[in-house]
């Protein structure tokens, strides 16, 4: 018999509250399933099964707020006939509600016909401070979108269903940051980058995509820091109990912010094996879902090593403080035109001025400046990533 | 602080001596209000205090005594007027809405007409319909007078004298349901209320429930019967009627975004109409259900029991609208 406990999902959570069992004693379970919700102070988190076999005793009960480790069910081991049973979908993912938009009748619509989309205003308007679009929000079971179905905002916390609580969110953040500073002895190494080449060939990619193909230069930008990351192992993986594990696979953690000022960086497994289109379609449905709060737990603890990009802002560079338990943390400024030497003339280049945040117990400058190198030399050549 | 436990009556009562006591201006004037005491015995035992002069029977012609009331405030005095019910101060409203509301802005702030008119309202005593009726409304639509409904013994003991002393006209509805209710009062001190703002009488996050007068006591026993399931409602007494004060109940809408009001009244054009424009007007955005009414049955308040009561919002009616406006 296997021991499901709460799982601790990430370095600053001790106790989190469980919302909903998606399983009943007697379900069968696959490796990877998700099982439960529960509503921790980075938003409401899936919790994923890593053992196959069948719900034995549910012992915690949704509503009950517990610590990490706590039994919260058992599950007996696979019989004899395992391993041939197909997964069960267990998710219900939210359906995107078409909205109809109502023309400028003459006419009211038909009575018969209600509008697809019923929203009390409240909720429309909490909805948009969160910058949830409300057509990805389902209604209750009369209909209508309220309160209850959005997820918690800054305005109000703890409402059962779930979602962020921005506030609390801040106190995680701050408490692992504090940790960070305190225990890990930071280095930081910055590199100017001339990613010229990365954009012209996005251009032309773009040019020639459908819309719905075209790629943002993280996905590229990710696949590169993902495979410098693989030469220089001291950056990838886990500091714990006086040792480093390095990790074999690149789980990058991409630093993403939210509306109202959360931020929370959910891990892309295996980044440094993927390619572009696989990742710019990982980041694409993984973004949004973590600003609605729903995250799955293997999200929140696989990550190796985080990426934070500061994106569109104006910020020349960032200097990050890495997430413990991992070793290392990638901050890049905003890409902006600059005077660049090219052979003996100076030209205008795109340049992107990258950081590297090092734990010192476990690497030094020369592993960082052996990283930004190779990232330097990934980014001339994009068309290779 | 030592308390002392009175009822509503008492405090009226209690109210009336007070004012008398302090102000040789005021007197009380009314149908029966000396030699029976007042038809809900409020001014019992006021005549032997304070004799005939300063509590004055008035003839059955309610035009001629509140007009009399208007004349002797315009003169200089401090009248109290008391009509039986607020069902016969229609035969008086020429004097109230032509007349008293009037006489400040035509004279150019000239006149001021500082009248007190007290009536009784509402139903449940099996009264039947002329006795029985809400019209508070119809006195919250009409500029240049206050309208308060003391709902509490505290206020019913509080109010008269800030009425008193506000030069304008103030009509004071005090619900005929009300008059044997008891409350702890201080035995000492200035027990004068403030007459601008509504009064919070329950904290809650979930949804706002506006009552005013006899309605506040079902809207907390609504609230009390929720609070089991798990739902809080905030209170709101109005207290005033005119001018309503938006902002408690803004407020309160905003925190909770849900509103439901409770108006012993008939629902069309009725003040409950009145306060659910405010919050539509003001708290849209914030709302997360429609703003609900729970109002009297639009007929005339029947005479049996049964029909009464079920003519009447209950503490049942008013819980079952908050469980609907949280979607339960």
């Amino acid at each position: 018999m296997i021991e499901f406990k709460m799982p601790s999902l990430g370095a600053d959570m001790e106790a989190a509250t469980l919302v909903e069992w998606f399983k009943a004693p007697g379900d069968r379970v696959e490796r990877g399933d998700i099982i439960a919700l529960v509503e921790t102070q980075k938003g409401a988190i899936e919790i994923e099964v890593f053992n196959e076999g069948i719900i034995g005793e549910q012992r915690i009960q949704p509503g009950r707020k517990v610590p990490v480790g706590t039994v919260l069910a058992t599950i007996v081991g696979p019989a004899e006939e395992e391993a041939s049973i197909p997964a069960v979908k267990t998710t219900k993912p939210v359906e995107p509600r078409p909205q109809e938009r109502l023309t400028r009748a003459e006419e009211a619509p038909a009575p018969a016909t209600p509008p697809s989309l019923r929203i009390t205003p409240a909720a429309r308007r909490r909805a948009a401070a969160l910058g949830i679009s409300p057509e990805s929000l389902a209604p209750g079971s009369d209909g209508i979108i309220g309160l209850a179905q959005v997820p918690t905002g800054p305005e109000r916390a703890h409402r059962r269903g779930a979602g962020l609580d921005l506030d609390e969110m801040r106190k995680a953040i701050g408490a692992a940051m504090v940790r960070s500073h305190r225990d890990i002895p930071h280095y930081w190494v910055m590199h100017a980058i001339d990613a010229t080449p990365l954009f012209e060939w996005l251009e032309t990619q773009n040019a020639i995509r459908p819309m719905e193909r075209r790629l943002l230069y993280i996905a590229p930008l990710m696949k590169a820091v993902a495979l410098a990351l693989k030469q220089v192992p001291e950056l990838n993986g886990h500091y714990k109990d006086g040792v480093f594990r390095p990790s074999p696979a690149v789980h990058m953690g991409l630093a993403t912010a939210l509306r109202g000022g959360g931020l929370i960086a959910p891990a892309i497994r295996d980044a440094d094996s993927r390619t572009v289109d696989e990742l710019m379609d990982v980041i694409a449905e993984l973004v949004p879902r973590a600003r609605l709060g729903r995250l799955r737990s293997s999200e929140m603890t696989d990550g190796t090593v985080t990426l934070s990009n500061l994106g569109e802002g104006n910020a020349d560079s960032v200097f990050p403080l890495i997430y413990p338990n991992q070793v290392a943390i990638v901050g890049c400024g905003t890409a902006c035109p600059r005077p660049w030497v090219v052979g003996n003339a100076v030209a205008i280049r795109q340049v992107i001025q990258v950081t590297l945040a090092g734990d010192h117990r476990v690497s030094h400058g020369r592993h960082a400046a052996q990283f930004l190198t190779r990232l330097s030399e990934l980014l001339a050549h994009p068309e290779g990533l | 602080m030592t308390t002392r436990r009175m009822t509503y009556r008492e405090a009226v009562r209690e109210a009336l001596r007070e004012s008398l006591t302090r102000d040789k201006r005021v007197f009380l004037m009314g149908e029966d209000v000396n030699r029976y005491g007042g038809a809900y015995a409020c001014s019992l035992g006021l005549p032997a205090e304070f004799g005939d002069e300063r509590i004055r029977d008035a003839p059955l012609s309610e035009s001629a005594f509140v007009g009399a009331g208007i004349g002797a405030a315009l003169g200089g005095m401090r009248p109290i007027v008391e009509i039986m019910t607020i069902n016969f101060s229609l035969l008086a409203l020429d004097q109230i809405v032509n007349s008293a509301a009037t006489l400040r802005h035509m004279s150019g702030g000239q006149f001021s007409v500082p009248i007190v008119i007290r009536m009784a309202t509402g139903a449940g005593r099996q009264l039947a319909a002329q006795h029985s009726h809400s019209l508070e409304g119809w006195y919250g639509h009409i500029p240049g007078i206050r309208v308060l409904a003391p709902a509490t013994v505290a206020d019913a003991r509080g109010m008269l004298w800030p009425a008193l002393m506000n030069p304008d006209p103030v009509v004071i509805m005090e619900h005929a349901t009300l008059y044997n209710e008891e409350d702890e009062l201080p035995t000492e001190g200035d027990m004068s209320v403030d007459i601008g703002k509504a009064a919070k009488r329950r904290e809650g996050a979930d949804a706002t429930v506006i009552a005013h007068s006899a309605c506040v006591k079902k809207a907390l026993d609504a609230a009390d019967m929720l609070a089991s399931e798990g739902i809080n409602c905030e209170v709101i007494d109005l207290r005033i009627l005119r001018p309503l004060d938006d902002e408690t109940i803004i407020a309160s809408v905003r925190k909770t975004h849900r509103a439901i009001i409770v108006d012993e009244a008939w629902r069309s054009g009725s003040l409950a109409a009145e306060i659910s424009s405010r919050i539509t007007e003001q708290a849209f955005y914030d709302l997360d259900a429609p703003v609900a009414r729970v109002c009297g049955a639009e007929v005339p308040i029947p005479y049996p029991r049964h029909l009464e009561l079920a003519a009447l919002p209950q503490p049942q009616s008013i819980a079952a609208a908050v469980r609907k406006a949280m979607r339960r």
